[in-house]
């Protein structure tokens, strides 16, 4: 097990681990959007949705149980790579200049990691742990979206959320050792559009409900 | 065409690690425009000499651009706002007459200020120490071409080897990670066939040296190859990250 740890402890071991669970939300924030695009059929369909979600029971709590696990391993690991880098340069500089390889995303991680938590946090207790007798899921988001306020809180996380993959998606697959001129071009391009459609993609349903609602 | 600027210096004046050290004022005036920055640094303590004042402490050796000892961050920029320059090779044109330049030095929890701008770039000799290397068996002289390499992987072990291993790459990284200067070195032996043999374990031994210096984590910002001087890719991170996994999950070294 030595191995293991010595392996998965250090420098590149822990960028491996928030490689790899960055992989996975990525994977569910695809899937969550698709769920989500039922919305736009109806009531009906997004409803039916989400019953057929929570009848696949066994399923479900497998992925939530691997979603939360996982989590953990990138909030943890993020923290502790944020620790360490803040403290592997003790004097600041006086003079900031950047040369071009930083980026709004790639500057923000740690902050617009810790906002993301806080946003999920938020959005489980609005629409996944409340009492939800006598009312469908619909009934939940819609009465969440009939106030502004909720309605911007949500456009702003989502968009908070474009910010952090812009720079987790490329940086994924780097740390993982894919890069090659070949394809990181693509990659990169992908990761952009991929951060756009996430924004946009969540953020017009809050939008989208207050205005038929 | 040559002309003679005016200048203002805000230089790191520290004297050793127990002083906080400050910026300090100092004018110069008449550079020449061909002077290299580091011999404008001698036109200034040659005057500072003779006033009976502590000259600036800098490295410097080669001043061609090849040797990595040189290096200041200049207006926040390691080795200056040219790309692909050592400070050595950094010339007064660059800069107008009447600018104010600041220069400090490489910061970093790994690197030591000695004295002004002066620093310890003792930990990239370790790392270098810890696997930077190939064991060959001494004996006869090998026959020409007995190891056959080919060019595109001659070209791209060149490219890795370039590295002068100034430390400007953990200067410029937001996290004070050496990397790149590591993924340099990993990439340039992992890619030809007599570094071939003990790449697994160098790949670990460098990491874990990395590591117990103190520099920071890579998280993909990019600043080091784009102030790198030598030009070395990020690409060269990704092979180390490669060579590091197959190495911890693959190979028989712990
Ligand atoms: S990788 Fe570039 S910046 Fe880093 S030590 Fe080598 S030459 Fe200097
Ligand atoms: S003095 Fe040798 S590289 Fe600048």
């Amino acid at each position: 097990m030595n191995w293991l740890i010595n392996t998965l402890g250090s420098s590149v071991g822990k960028k491996l681990m928030m490689s790899i669970t960055g992989f996975v939300f990525i994977l569910f924030l695809i899937g969550h959007l698709i769920g989500n695009l039922t919305i736009y059929v109806g009531p009906d369909a997004f409803n039916a949705y989400a019953g057929h979600l929570q009848s696949l029971k066994p399923a479900l709590r497998l992925m939530e149980s691997g979603l939360i696990f996982f989590a953990i391993v990138h909030i943890f690991t993020g923290l502790i790579l944020f620790y360490q880098n803040f403290k592997a340069r003790p004097n600041r500089y006086e003079v900031n200049k950047q040369a071009g390889g930083r980026t709004l995303g790639s500057a923000t991680m740690p902050y617009t990691g810790l906002i993301i938590l806080a946003f999920v946090i938020f959005h489980l207790f609005d629409f996944t742990f409340v009492d939800k007798t006598g009312r469908t899921v619909y009934d939940i988001v819609a009465a969440s979206f009939s106030n502004p306020v909720y309605v911007f809180l949500y456009i702003a996380s989502v968009f908070i959320v474009g910010i952090h993959v812009s720079h987790g998606f490329w940086s994924a697959f780097q740390t993982i050792g894919i890069n090659h001129p070949k394809y990181m071009p693509t990659i990169q391009t992908a990761g952009l559009l991929f951060s756009l459609i996430v924004a946009i993609g969540f953020g017009f349903i809050p939008l989208f409900i207050s205005l038929i609602s | 065409m040559t002309q003679n600027i005016n200048l203002t210096l805000k230089v790191w004046r520290q004297n050793g690690q127990q002083d906080k050290g400050r910026f300090e004022t100092y004018e110069v005036s008449d550079i020449s425009t061909d002077m290299s920055f580091l011999e404008m640094l001698d036109v200034l303590n040659e005057t500072l000499t003779l006033e009976g004042k502590e000259p600036i402490a800098f490295d410097s050796d080669c001043r061609e651009g090849i040797c990595g000892q040189c290096g200041s961050v200049v207006n926040g920029r390691p080795h200056g706002q040219e790309k692909k320059t050592t400070l050595c090779q950094l010339h007064m044109r660059h800069f107008k007459n009447g600018d104010t330049i600041a220069i400090e030095p490489f910061r970093a929890r790994a690197f030591k200020v000695l004295k002004d701008l002066m620093v310890d770039r003792g930990a990239l000799d370790k790392v270098i120490q810890s696997g930077g290397f190939i064991s060959v068996n001494a004996g006869g002289a090998p026959d020409a071409n007995a190891i056959p390499v080919s060019g595109e992987i001659a070209e791209r072990a060149m490219d890795a080897a370039q590295c002068i291993g100034c430390g400007a790459c953990v200067a410029a990284c937001p996290n004070a990670s050496a990397m790149l200067f590591v993924s340099a070195n990993v990439s340039h032996l992992a890619l030809l066939p007599q570094g071939k043999l003990e790449a697994a374990k160098r790949a670990l031994a460098m990491v874990r040296t990395m590591d117990a210096c103190g520099f920071g984590n890579c998280s993909n910002e990019r600043e080091c190859e784009a102030e790198c001087p030598k030009g070395i890719s990020i690409i060269n991170i990704a092979r180390l990250n490669r060579e590091f996994f197959k190495a911890g999950f693959f190979s028989h070294n712990e």
